[in-house]
């Protein structure tokens, strides 16, 4: 137990530290950069913004997830921080688990917050705000552990980056087919079916991301 | 309590497409050192990990102990923190701090407030030596331990070599530097060469 603390403080200290502000803020500049530049790019007709501003903001969040993912574990990796922690015994399985809570702290909550001015620079009325705010919280952690499979998946191979924003995009289809179609069907069907999907990819991306490592070792 | 040994049987090692040696045992006994040498490129470092279980050799088995210490050319330790922060996690994760003895028998008492990406070579060298060897594991397996120290650092570094070996400790060092600690015994891997 102590040793996952040990491990979350590190990961949060990294991820959200002074000395990585930049790279902390670059994801959610760049999803407020979608939101306030897509009126200008298809017109500022309300409708058009209010039909359409829900599937942006998902799209913008599943981009902005794409950003953190190259150092997500390549430095740790060559650095031999999990040669280190698996000489002490520490399983892979778990740094991975405890990177997945890190690393969804890190763009989950602050994409929600950033939906808010998003949602209102796209002029988007309560309810669907609301479909867009669940589905995120719904849809965000399997984003995450879709990120972090396809970053220990890469580790170790050159130009890992581009092929990670690659991978990630037909892996994160289900979530978005269900997250943002919860905007046109209205229901909570769809924020549901988000939800399992999440949570499988949750409970699978510890699992997959140490045989990945441990199989990168091997390279 | 398991034995504290090392045991090494008919071991080879493929890496890519190329068998680096093959038929390699041995055995050491607490209070024994091992030093493995032979040319660039040959093995040693496949070795080593191959002794600590980070990868698995194409053929043959390992009898080691549970807690092993790995000292390698990596200095996992976080660039942007002050030493003494970075070493902070692994003093969590291993369960105590390392000590001010320690700390200063490396001359790393003075660094601690500087970023680790400022230290030079033997200071980062010193500092992965602090990580590895801070810690009473029974073996430590040493990939070059002696590169980027200056003299005095590197016979201060086998003085407390020796007397790790005196209490008991097992050592295998890939080294092309001659070490001076009693009970050394010698692995040229060029005989186990395909």
């Amino acid at each position: 137990m102590s040793v996952a603390l040990a491990l979350l403080r590190r990961d949060v200290a990294r991820m959200l530290g002074s000395s990585r502000r930049g790279a902390t803020l670059l994801p959610l500049l760049f999803f407020i950069a979608v939101a306030m530049l897509f009126p200008f790019a298809v017109g500022p007709a309300p409708e058009l913004l209010a039909r359409t501003g829900g599937g942006v903001i998902w799209v913008a969040a599943l981009l902005a997830a794409i950003l953190p993912l190259d150092r997500l574990l390549a430095s740790d990796v060559e650095q031999g921080f999990f040669d280190q922690l698996a000489l002490r015994g520490v399983a892979e399985e778990l740094v991975v688990a405890v990177r997945l809570l890190a690393h969804w702290l890190s763009f989950g909550p602050p994409l929600m917050l950033a939906t808010l001015p998003a949602a209102a620079l796209l002029g988007l009325d309560r309810a669907t705000l609301r479909t867009v705010e669940l589905g995120l919280l719904a849809g965000t952690p399997g984003l995450a552990a879709v990120g972090l499979i396809i970053a220990a998946l890469t580790v170790g191979m050159r130009g890992g980056a581009a092929l990670s924003g690659l991978l990630l995009i037909p892996l994160a289809v289900p979530l978005l087919v269900f997250g943002a179609g919860a905007l046109s069907t209205g229901g909570n069907a769809g924020i549901a079916l988000t939800g399992a999907i999440s949570l499988l990819l949750v409970a699978i991306a510890p699992f997959a991301g140490g045989m990945a490592i441990r199989a990168a070792r091997e390279g | 309590m398991e034995p504290a040994r090392l045991l090494a049987t008919d071991l080879a090692c493929r890496r890519g497409e190329r068998l680096l040696f093959r038929g390699l045992s041995f055995e050491l006994q607490p209070g024994e050192a091992l030093q493995v040498v032979g040319p660039n490129g040959t093995g040693k470092s496949s070795l080593l990990r191959i002794l600590a279980g980070l990868l698995r050799p194409l053929s043959g088995s390992v009898d080691r102990p549970a807690d092993i210490a790995l000292l390698d050319e990596r200095l996992p330790l976080d660039g942007d923190l002050p030493l003494g922060r970075a070493l902070a996690f692994w003093e969590r994760i291993d369960g105590g701090g390392y000590g001010v003895e320690a700390t200063a028998r490396l001359g790393l008492d003075a660094m601690m407030d500087v970023p680790v990406r400022y230290l030079s070579t033997g200071q980062r060298k010193r500092a992965a030596i602090l990580l590895s060897n801070a810690r009473a594991a029974p073996l430590w397996l040493l990939d070059e331990p002696l590169n980027g120290l200056d003299g005095q650092a590197a016979a201060d570094f086998q003085g407390h070599l020796a007397a790790y070996l005196a209490g008991g400790g097992m050592a295998v060092i890939a080294s092309h530097q001659p070490f001076d600690v009693p009970a050394l015994k010698r692995l040229v891997l060029a005989d186990y060469a395909v």
